[in-house]
């Protein structure tokens, strides 16, 4: 997979094996991920894409009974995100998330950003304004919210919310930003948005996103990756994959004539 | 059967349809006589209390204390005393549960430890609440030696409350969508800034109303806070803090907690326990007095719980 003109490498799943409880849910994954590059996941269903996109924030840890087994290297201090001396909360300060659902607080738009901030005992209201107001200018939703900062969030519409949710995990400056199928519960114009969005925000953040929409896998992503039943069947640069795709499976599925 | 149902008649359809509806109107009825009845029965027995305590209804009667002249005697005692118990039992059942909630809901991992003091937290909140009253005449009373006192009565009815309190923090615990938490934890919060800024704060609506219900239920306890030796005959407030009390000295700022004291509930069953028909009288306007305090408190519950929950939606 990897070539003499490959870029820089953001994180690295090696050997990766997910177990909820007895049962086994990713299998022996090794996939790059490509520094300031949006790589997407595809799959049908139950196939492993967001088992495998939270397993990068350690998300499955607030859950009993998961198991990690294998590497997922992180770049450019070549931590392992799984090995046992890494605090979670470590991890969830440098890798963002933006989740299916918009999720914001029952709180207002400006105190949804800054929450990440108040967590790492940021005091300074002069600070928060302005790392807030850049979150939200990095959203594409300041223009919209700057004169309602005070309003309740959940007032917003959805694609606006979940711009938001964008917003929040911008305000801390994450290394890699997880899009577990963000536009699922959006309209196809706050869903364009989105999209635009994604394709600026990889100037400066590296972007892991799981999408059950090839077009849209099509559309933002420079590599995409396959699975299925809990396996990486292929992953390449995007272009390859839906124009000249290796494995049969990957073609059935970008054919339409399974999944 | 199939050569019934062949062809559409109307006629038979409509027939079908009115039983139907018969059916319908007569449960409805049924359920307005059942309601009726619950209603008309506590609607008596409130009015009934009313006219019969009417005569006593006057500034008077909440300011004086109690006599053996019925047309004198007064709550005042008994209604400050419900007054500061409340306080004592809210604030010992508030963070006590709340926080016991908090854990089993957060922090404690699901196993057999947990689910046994889940059961048992159901089973506490049956106990009948004599036996509530015995532990605490013996552990509070006598074993930490703080006598008949307010504190001994609160602490025992924060007991009585405390699976209250703790089933509705985890119901409202409950509630919060997983989604919110994911949302706190996914951008590096601890547990605990999750539960300070977002869990505790969404769920305070109906911790609250249970917190309310709880204290509306331990205001009317009459065993355990009798089990316990409240006096039924109290002509004297509480000191104030701070206040000169008849040595010249000053009281405290907690000394009140440790003052002999008496209940709206136990006053009101001292008087109708009394031979002379007038103090029925009195017990009739103090039953009154002592359901307009519940229900006040319901209203506030109710008031508090929607001001609370305007605001906190997914």
């Amino acid at each position: 997979m990897q070539t003499a003109s490959a870029p820089a490498l953001k994180a690295e799943a090696r050997n990766f094996n997910f177990f909820y409880g007895d049962v086994q849910a990713l299998k022996n994954i090794n996939m790059p991920i490509h520094d300031k590059k949006v790589t997407a996941l595809i799959g049908p269903s139950g196939c492993g894409k967001s088992t495998y996109l939270r397993s990068f924030n350690r998300m499955h840890d607030l859950y009993p009974g998961n198991r990690y087994e294998g590497e997922i290297r992180f770049y450019p201090d070549n931590t392992n995100l799984l090995a046992p001396g890494v605090d979670p909360i470590e991890v969830r300060m440098r890798v963002g998330m933006v989740f299916q659902k918009p999720n914001p607080f029952p709180k207002s738009v400006f105190e949804n950003v800054a929450y990440g901030l108040r967590v790492r005992g940021e005091k300074n209201r002069r600070a928060l304004d302005d790392k807030v107001e850049a979150a939200l200018k990095g959203a594409a939703i300041w223009d919209e919210v700057k004169d309602r900062l005070q309003d309740l969030a959940t007032n917003l519409s959805g694609g606006q919310q979940q711009r938001l949710c964008i917003a929040r995990a911008l305000a801390t400056d994450p290394e890699l930003l997880l899009f577990d199928e963000p536009t699922s519960a959006l309209d196809p114009i706050a869903t364009g948005a989105i999209e635009e969005l994604v394709h600026e925000l990889k100037q400066r953040v590296t972007i892991l996103i799981v999408t059950h929409n090839m077009q849209q896998a099509a559309r933002v992503s420079d590599y995409t990756a396959y699975m299925y039943l809990g396996e990486m069947i292929e992953f390449g640069k995007t272009d390859d994959i839906f124009i000249k795709p290796q494995d049969k499976r990957t073609e059935d599925y970008i054919t339409g004539r399974m999944g | 059967m199939s050569s019934e149902n062949a062809g559409f008649d109307p006629a038979r359809i409509r027939a079908l349809i009115a039983r139907g509806k018969l059916k319908d109107a007569l449960f409805s009825a049924l359920g307005i006589l059942c309601l009726g009845i619950g209603l008309l029965v506590i609607f008596a027995l409130v009015a009934d209390m009313a006219v019969k305590g009417a005569e006593r209804f006057n500034l008077g009667f909440f300011l004086n204390f109690a006599s053996r002249r019925a047309t004198q005697a007064g709550i005042l005692s008994a209604w400050v005393g419900s007054l500061l118990v409340m306080l004592v039992t809210a604030m010992t059942a508030v963070p006590l549960g709340v926080a016991a909630g908090l854990y089993l809901e957060e922090y404690a991992r699901r196993n057999w430890i947990t689910e046994v003091i889940e059961i048992n937290i159901t089973n506490l909140a049956a106990v009948p609440s004599i036996v509530y009253g015995l532990l605490a005449l013996g552990i509070f009373v006598y074993a930490f030696g703080f006598g008949q006192s307010i504190l001994s009565a609160g602490l025992t009815l924060a007991l009585l409350i405390l699976p209250i309190v703790i089933v509705a923090t985890r119901e409202a615990i409950r509630a919060i969508p997983a989604m919110i938490r994911e949302g706190s934890m996914a951008v590096g919060a601890t547990r605990w800034q999750t539960c300070r800024y977002h869990i505790v704060p969404y769920a305070m609506p109906g911790i609250l109303t249970g917190v309310i219900i709880g204290l509306a239920r331990a205001i009317g306890e009459t065993a355990p806070i009798i089990t316990i030796g409240a006096l039924t005959f109290i002509a004297f407030l509480p000191p104030v803090p701070f206040s000169e009390l008849a040595d010249g000295t000053r009281a405290g700022l907690f000394d009140w907690v440790m003052s002999p004291f008496t209940v709206m509930p136990i006053q009101i069953f001292n008087w109708t326990s009394r031979p002379d028909p007038a103090f029925e009288v009195n017990a009739a306007a103090a039953g009154f007095v002592l359901m307009v305090m519940v229900l006040t408190m319901n209203a506030i519950a109710i008031w508090l719980r929607y001001r609370l929950r305007k605001n906190i939606k997914w």
